[in-house]
């Protein structure tokens, strides 16, 4: 295991009680005890209080604009396999700015690592609804209520053979590390939702909120996350009972593998040189 | 040139008329003629009307001309579409199935499927074959070496193909020479060296293998995409990730992704899809990504006219995005240039850690041109401009510099890279301290002047004290380059003008080139002389009279010729 003190950022600016903190705290030991060195880590952000989680980590960082943390982190996953990849997004930025980006990220299978910070609210602009929010929930842009419902970004998921997807709670750190540590590990897209309360913006969905509800889904008896159906229950699940942990798996081909490209090794070791006159004998 | 030939070929979407342009061109290149052959072709799959517009010589082709001598028509509608066009001794070669009004006293030569081909099965290649063998013997072109180019094209369709190809091209050249024609390409000599035949954005694509490009994402849209399937088709054989995105959005952020990762990366789109890439395009901008795009325009606004040419976007280019960003825009003239600037674009976007906008348009790209070996550099240089070994200190991604460039390194190899959208401190971190804005904005700006000294890119033709003056940029070269030609041909002494490299823009040069002319027009594809702002912005002085055109048809030369008449 590595020394936590290696991955030190700088100050945060995040709210006291964040749920963000507990999520960097727990990120933090599952890359100590993996033993990831922050010069092999590449943290894509967006924007959002989400999209400030790589600079409170001492990491390769590439803090995009909204909505777009995917493909920034496909691109870099294609250029360099050799480095862990992980796109960090709110449930703004990942399931509506860049909900596109997710649908074709479900289809391609880059061997990278998505968590979204889901805290059902938008904070960095004070408050509206997010594609997460529940019907009802009230803020000063829906004063009577959301009025549809939230998107079932993990349903999709599993619709979508996500080859790995799982759901943690930042009030549960230990819990968070061993996803965080196997998100990571798994080769293929890995989709790891994070319940992370805002204590400035949600009143309504607490840490005692969350506590009450969330379970541990490895509990259930004989629960297979490869059973697609099972996982479809348990991904749709949502109210009185939350479940957390792994939820589906999948495994299949990854991206790296359908481009030829690649069969000689990442890109960024290549500097290819290509002789003009072999280039231009197509034409002739 | 001695001679000068215009073929034009019409169909319906589907039926074969690129099929026909092609085989037959390259057959003529083969032969020693020099060709230049553009596309007009409607937002559709199949039906409608299409042409191709097939010009051949013994001289070097800058551009399309108008004029038929050999018209074909594969459906009825391309007669009344071009008739008028057609030269007093012009001659209508014709599917006998589809064609059955024509111009009355018109010379003609039929063709009839079932003669040619008897298999039903093989009508479409018996017309296809038979057209393209009739206009060789029309014009006394040999067959053998057709015969050859027909087995080389089609022989991974099996030998049935091949051979009906064969049959039907052999009773074509037969109809075709018994029929005769009073113009002649025997007496064409084969050249030294052989020559190549590709179109502009087939020559942007090779560019930038030649650059190093290892990473290329998009999303299809017309005319960008021949660029992106010129890539697509050679990824393999040259080791290059092409990636089709969701989404223009998703196309330039996974570029900026592979960049930022160290390997030289390109995306592109047409006039909407580049608008969809603008956000990102001021991230690159920020985070000091370097980024090649490639803009390829068609008439707006909005979807506009979809597979038609323009060059209407450059006012947007010059701009696009929010706050003040640095970013270089060139635009080549000829496929050759077009080759040449991707090396240049890749360079400049190491080098200066910017994106480089190359701006090029549907003429651009569906013009296919003879050209020779010698237009294209022997070999192309490639400079990473990435910073290596140990760094002094801890490591800043914008450390502050006078050139405005911070050492680039790539994660992985070395100290951690913080790269960022938000305004940063040198170490990449996001900030809110004005005083380092500032600092860091005109770190950014500063870029622009190191690349000012870089860019030039003119080219100018005719006599240096000519009184008229037409200045040009991008594909507009070609038809500027033959009006002009043609006007010091008739006594009339002119001079051309072409800016290739638009942002930063060269002043002093420009200036210079331009020197003082008793008249100087602009000759541009829009409604509103956007280059004409930028020179009126950049240098203070304007044009005493505007050639515009915005049909969505390309320039002619003549098209220039009459405008200019019609202003004196």
């Amino acid at each position: 295991m590595l020394s936590l003190d290696l991955y030190q950022g700088i100050e945060s600016a995040w709210c006291p009680g964040c749920g963000n903190f507990g999520m960097l705290k727990a990120f933090k030991q599952a890359l100590a005890e993996l033993e990831i060195r922050p010069e092999n880590l590449v943290v894509v952000s967006g924007i959002g209080q989400s999209g400030k989680f790589p600079h409170y980590l001492k990491c390769n960082t590439f803090n995009g604009i909204h909505g777009r943390t995917l493909p920034v982190a496909t691109g870099c996953h294609l250029a360099n396999q050799a480095l862990q990849v992980v796109a960090t997004a709110g449930d703004g930025d990942c399931y509506g700015e860049g909900g596109n980006h997710l649908l074709a990220t479900l289809r391609r299978n880059p061997d990278l690592t998505l968590v979204v910070h889901n805290n059902q609210v938008y904070g960095l602009t004070k408050g509206q609804a997010s594609p997460t929010s529940d019907p009802g929930f009230k803020t000063a842009l829906q004063p009577h209520g959301v009025p549809y419902p939230p998107l079932h970004a993990l349903a999709l998921a599993v619709a979508q053979d996500c080859s790995w997807m799982g759901r943690g709670f930042a009030g549960r750190p230990e819990h968070l590390t061993d996803l965080y540590k196997q998100a990571l590990t798994h080769r293929g897209f890995a989709l790891l939702e994070v319940l992370q309360p805002c204590v400035s913006f949600n009143k309504i969905n607490t840490y005692q909120w969350y506590e009450k509800r969330v379970y541990e889904v490895d509990q259930e008896p004989d629960y297979d996350p490869e059973n697609e159906l099972w996982a479809y229950q348990k991904a749709k699940e949502w109210g009185e009972r939350i479940p957390i942990g792994v939820i589906y798996r999948h495994p299949r081909p990854t991206l790296a593998e359908t481009h030829p490209a690649l069969a000689a090794g990442p890109l960024v070791g290549q500097e290819p040189q290509r002789p003009v006159r072999e280039l231009l004998s197509d034409f002739y | 040139m001695a001679i000068d030939l215009n073929i034009v070929i019409g169909g319906a979407a589907g039926q074969g008329v690129h099929t026909i342009t092609a085989l037959v061109a390259k057959l003529m290149v083969r032969q020693g003629c020099q060709v230049l052959y553009v596309q007009d072709y409607q937002s559709r799959i199949r039906g409608g009307h299409l042409f191709n517009r097939l010009r051949i010589s013994d001289a070097p082709l800058a551009a399309s001309r108008e004029g038929i001598d050999l018209l074909v028509a594969l459906n009825q509608e391309t007669v009344p579409r071009h008739q008028e066009e057609l030269s007093p001794e012009g001659l209508i070669v014709y599917d006998a199935s589809a064609v059955t009004d024509l111009p009355q006293g018109t010379e003609t030569l039929a063709l009839n499927a079932d003669e040619i081909l008897p298999d039903k099965k093989a009508a479409e290649v018996a017309i296809n074959a038979g057209v393209s063998g009739a206009l060789l013997g029309l014009l006394q072109l040999p067959l053998a070496p057709f015969l050859s180019l027909l087995q080389e094209t089609f022989r991974s369709k099996g030998d049935e193909v091949v051979g009906w190809n064969r049959q039907a091209a052999t009773q074509g050249h037969q109809k075709g020479t018994a029929r005769g024609y009073q113009h002649s390409l025997a007496a064409i000599q084969a050249p030294g060296q052989p020559r190549l035949l590709l179109n502009g954005h087939e020559a942007i694509a090779v560019g930038a293998l030649a650059a190093g490009l290892q990473f290329v994402s998009g999303y299809p849209m017309t005319p960008w995409s021949s660029v992106l399937n010129a890539l697509g088709s050679r990824a393999e054989k040259w080791g290059v990730v092409v990636e089709q995105a969701e989404d223009e959005i998703a196309a330039i952020n996974m570029a900026i992704g592979a960049s930022y990762t160290g390997v030289r990366a390109m995306t592109g789109s047409s006039g909407g899809g580049f608008a969809l890439m603008v956000e990102a395009l001021g991230l690159a901008s920020c985070s000091e990504t370097p980024l090649v795009i490639v803009e390829a325009q068609r008439p707006g606004p909005s979807t506009g006219l979809p597979t038609r040419t323009s060059q209407d976007d450059l006012a947007f280019l010059l701009s696009a995005g929010q706050g003040d960003s640095p970013r270089v825009v060139l635009a080549p003239g000829s496929a050759p240039q077009g080759f040449a600037l991707m090396a240049k674009a890749f360079n400049l976007a190491d080098r200066y850690q910017v994106p480089v906008i190359v701006i090029t348009d549907q003429y651009f790209g569906d013009t296919t041109v003879t050209c020779e070996a010698r237009d294209f550099p022997a070999e192309v240089t490639i400079d990473r401009a990435l910073a290596a070994g140990e760094a002094p200190g801890p490591y800043e991604r914008y450390a502050y510099t006078d050139s405005g460039v911070s050492p680039r390194r790539r994660p992985g190899f070395g100290p951690v890279v913080v790269a960022d959208s938000d305004e940063h401190t040198p170490d990449g971190h996001l900030t809110e301290d004005l005083a380092v804005r500032i600092k860091m904005h005109d770190k950014r700006l500063r870029k622009l002047q190191g690349l000012a000294q870089e860019l030039q890119g003119i080219t100018t033709a005719g006599p240096e004290d000519a009184p008229l003056t037409l200045a040009c940029w991008g594909s507009s070269a070609g038809p500027v380059a033959e009006a002009v030609a043609r006007l010091n041909t008739e006594k009339t002494p002119a001079r051309m003008v072409h800016l290739s490299e638009l942002w930063p823009f060269p002043a002093a040069a420009v200036n210079q080139a331009l020197g003082h002319p008793k008249k100087l027009v602009m000759v541009e594809m829009n409604a509103t002389g956007q280059c004409n702002r930028l020179l009126r912005q950049e240098t203070g002085r304007t044009a005493d009279h505007l050639v515009l055109k915005y049909d969505g048809a390309p320039f002619t030369p003549e098209y220039i010729l009459r405008a200019l008449a019609g202003e004196a």
